[in-house]
């Protein structure tokens, strides 16, 4: 029921068709469907990588179910559509966990796969990819084929992180991890600027999950101050109440100037100054911790009907200045962040060949959609970016240009041959024009 | 009550593909009930088999039947007692949703559709009525439809299969009431499942998530008529309460 747009609401496309795809066991016929063609689950990307304007989309939202759970090595199975929620759900329980969960656990695994998701453990776990073990993909001349690092190595190097265009994930097998329990002890840090986080980031190998939340209007000597965040998984919280929805949600488009420079200022002096002191250590369930904006339904309509966009950039290992750089224009802008994070990467490789994180310091920020002057000032970020050697990520982009992605993802071309030709995306079409 | 003491509900599914009863049978997977699914293709009851021993059933088992088919009926269903010996739940779930247009143009339709939802569902309750009553206990579930109980221009092929089925149920349930076997009437509204994925959608769709939950509870519960989601009770009540004189010229 849920309408085929991105999350960011920003572009929206007009699609052709959208063909549900039920069951593993006969799927579609993709030759005869007309068009190209591009997988969609629950729409969590924040740009155009799950938008196919003019094609047509392959809806796995109705491949749900799960297919083998070894308990005692600890391997699931499961078809593309089930969502991270549903496996939290299912294994949390019996002690089992994700390898790696992004921000938020209403995505699809096949989405997991595609993206190569990262998330707060990445300088000890890596990317989701690096845990999946095989999946099988459908080929729109039908053939379907298990992939894996042993057979079909190079379709599998690129389906992992290959945003869909490289056929049809009908199910995936992925590694879990051991957990004492459904809690997380968390300790919440204040820090004054940049440079302090760089400290703090240093001490990473220490904590399973560290990420950092950051004041990105602050400028001066405080630029880059923020809040410190990292948990380690402790007992406790046993039989794990599983909420099906969100608490609470945005029932309607907020206006969208709701969202601009004196809301977000207002929040975020409230949030920076929130804890008395500057250090501050509790235990949680696991859910708020890795998903806090889960617990809001829809709150990408807090942006209004213009969206919004998120800009997630990698910088190299060494670079502070560029991060000093990238706040620097952002606070001068004019425009309207809101939410921004930074984490430091590790140095684990993905199997994917268009993979995004890399080692150094990524950072993340949310951007209300005002048109041209908004997209600027992207496209300026992209200049600091490349100049360090850095990358954007695709799964959040909507905008950037066919050089800059090329640039970013050297392997670009090698992938490129891996595509199915019957495949094809909005951000597809744009970053590989020349 | 521990759940250690009590046997694993026993429970057979008809139609086991559809939306709504896969909703269904994972509630009762996640109880550890002992499941045994029917349904007309062999490769898709494989997939929620498979998905229902992940989620903590103790047991499932599948066979080919075509509700449709009256002659595959009763080697599916005789295999279902053989391996689960008795059983606690029946969940009759089988169904098409006829194009009203097509079966207005063409008998062969309005034929079809009522041999898979009545003809094909009234013989499979006769032979499941008459083991639960052998066996003294039990729960016959059937899925209706809130079209069933007032025929409309847009919906009355559909909405007489169901009606009719109902009608038969009413009568079961009194057969069956000394048995001590209850027999549910479901009446779901409109559910966003592969079955209406042709139609528009509107506020009144429901989760088959949803309506799967609310199956379960009414079994437990042992209700006898269950309208979900709740809603469309109030709403029925006042269809039918409507004379005919308005009905005839109301668009609906």
């Amino acid at each position: 029921m849920h309408p085929h747009q991105s999350w960011g609401r920003y572009p929206r496309a007009e699609h052709t068709g959208v063909v549900p795809v039920l069951w593993r066991s006969d799927p579609p016929a993709l030759s005869e469907v007309s068009g190209k063609l591009l997988p969609f689950a629950y729409g969590r990307s924040y740009g155009d990588s799950c938008l196919n304007a003019g094609g047509a989309l392959l809806d796995v939202s109705g491949l749900r179910r799960f297919i083998s759970f070894d308990e005692a090595r600890g391997v699931l199975r499961c078809e593309a559509g089930v969502t991270l929620a549903e496996v939290l759900a299912l294994i949390v329980p019996r002690g089992w966990f994700v390898p790696v969960v992004p921000g938020t656990k209403r995505v699809s695994v096949a989405g997991a796969i595609a993206n190569d998701v990262h998330g707060k453990n990445h300088h000890r776990a890596g990317t989701f990819g690096a845990h999946v073990t095989c999946f099988e993909l459908l080929r729109s001349t039908g053939e379907r084929l298990l992939c894996s690092p042993e057979r079909n190595v190079e379709l599998f190097r690129a389906t992992i992180g290959g945003l869909g265009l490289t056929g049809l994930i009908l199910w995936a097998e992925f590694r879990l991890k051991r957990i004492p329990g459904a809690r997380i002890t968390m300790d919440r840090i204040r820090f004054s600027c940049l440079s302090e986080f760089y400290q703090l980031s240093r001490d990473d190998q220490e904590y399973e999950y560290t990420v950092a939340w950051i004041d990105c209007l602050a400028r001066g000597r405080a630029l880059g101050r923020g809040l410190f965040l990292r948990g380690d998984h402790v007992a406790g919280g046993g039989g794990a109440q599983y909420e099906d929805g969100p608490a609470i949600s945005v029932p309607v488009d907020l206006p969208s100037g709701f969202i601009g420079r004196a809301t977000t200022r207002f929040f975020n002096t409230v949030y920076y100054h929130a804890q008395l002191r500057n250090r501050q250590r509790r235990t949680l369930f696991y859910e708020p911790f890795f998903f806090p904006l889960d617990g809001i339904g829809a709150w990408n309509r807090l942006y209004g009907e213009k969206g919004f966009l998120q800009y997630q950039c990698v910088t190299g290992e060494d670079s502070e200045s560029a991060v000093v750089d990238l706040l620097e224009q952002v606070a001068r802008s004019g425009e309207a962040p809101a939410l921004a994070v930074l984490k430091r990467f590790g140095r684990i490789p993905s199997p994917g060949m268009l993979s995004f994180p890399r080692p150094g310091v990524t950072l993340a920020i949310d951007f209300a959609m005002r048109g041209s002057s908004t997209l600027k000032l992207l496209d300026r970020l992209d200049r600091i970016v490349a100049q360090a050697g850095g990358a954007v990520y695709p799964a959040k982009d909507a905008r950037m240009s066919g050089p800059s992605f090329q640039r970013f993802f050297p392997k670009w071309e090698s992938f490129a041959s891996q595509i199915d030709p019957k495949f094809s995306s909005s951000f597809w079409r744009r970053v590989s024009a020349a | 009550m521990s759940l250690r003491h009590d046997p694993p509900a026993r429970v057979l599914i008809v139609g086991a593909t559809s939306a709504i009863a896969g909703e269904t049978a994972k509630e009762f997977a996640r109880n550890g009930a002992h499941l045994f699914l029917t349904g007309r293709n062999a490769g898709r009851l494989t997939a929620v088999a498979d998905d229902l021993r992940v989620r903590g059933a103790a047991g499932v088992e599948t066979a080919v039947l075509d509700a449709a088919d009256v002659a595959t009926q009763s080697p599916a269903i005789e295999a279902a007692f053989a391996t689960l010996g008795e059983i606690d739940v029946v969940l009759v779930a089988h169904g098409t949703l006829p194009d009203q247009e097509r079966c207005q143009e063409q008998v062969e339709e309005t034929v079809k559709a009522l041999q898979v939802n009545f003809t094909g569902t009234i013989a499979l309750l006769t032979l499941i009525a008459n083991r639960l009553q052998a066996q003294r206990h039990g729960c016959l579930a059937v899925i209706g439809s809130v079209a069933g109980s007032r025929g409309r221009r847009t919906n009355y092929v559909y909405g007489a299969a169901k009606g009719g089925v109902e009608i038969f149920l009413q009568g079961l349930r009194s057969r069956l009431f000394p048995c001590n076997v209850t027999v549910l009437t479901i009446k779901p509204g409109f559910v966003d499942t592969p079955m209406t994925a042709g139609l528009k959608k509107n506020l009144l769709y429901a989760d088959a998530g949803r309506i799967g939950r609310g199956i379960h509870r009414a079994i437990v519960r042992r209700k006898d008529v269950v309208y979900l989601p709740w809603f469309w009770r109030p709403i029925m009540g006042v269809l039918t309460s409507l004379p005919e004189i308005v009905l005839k010229r109301l668009p609906i």
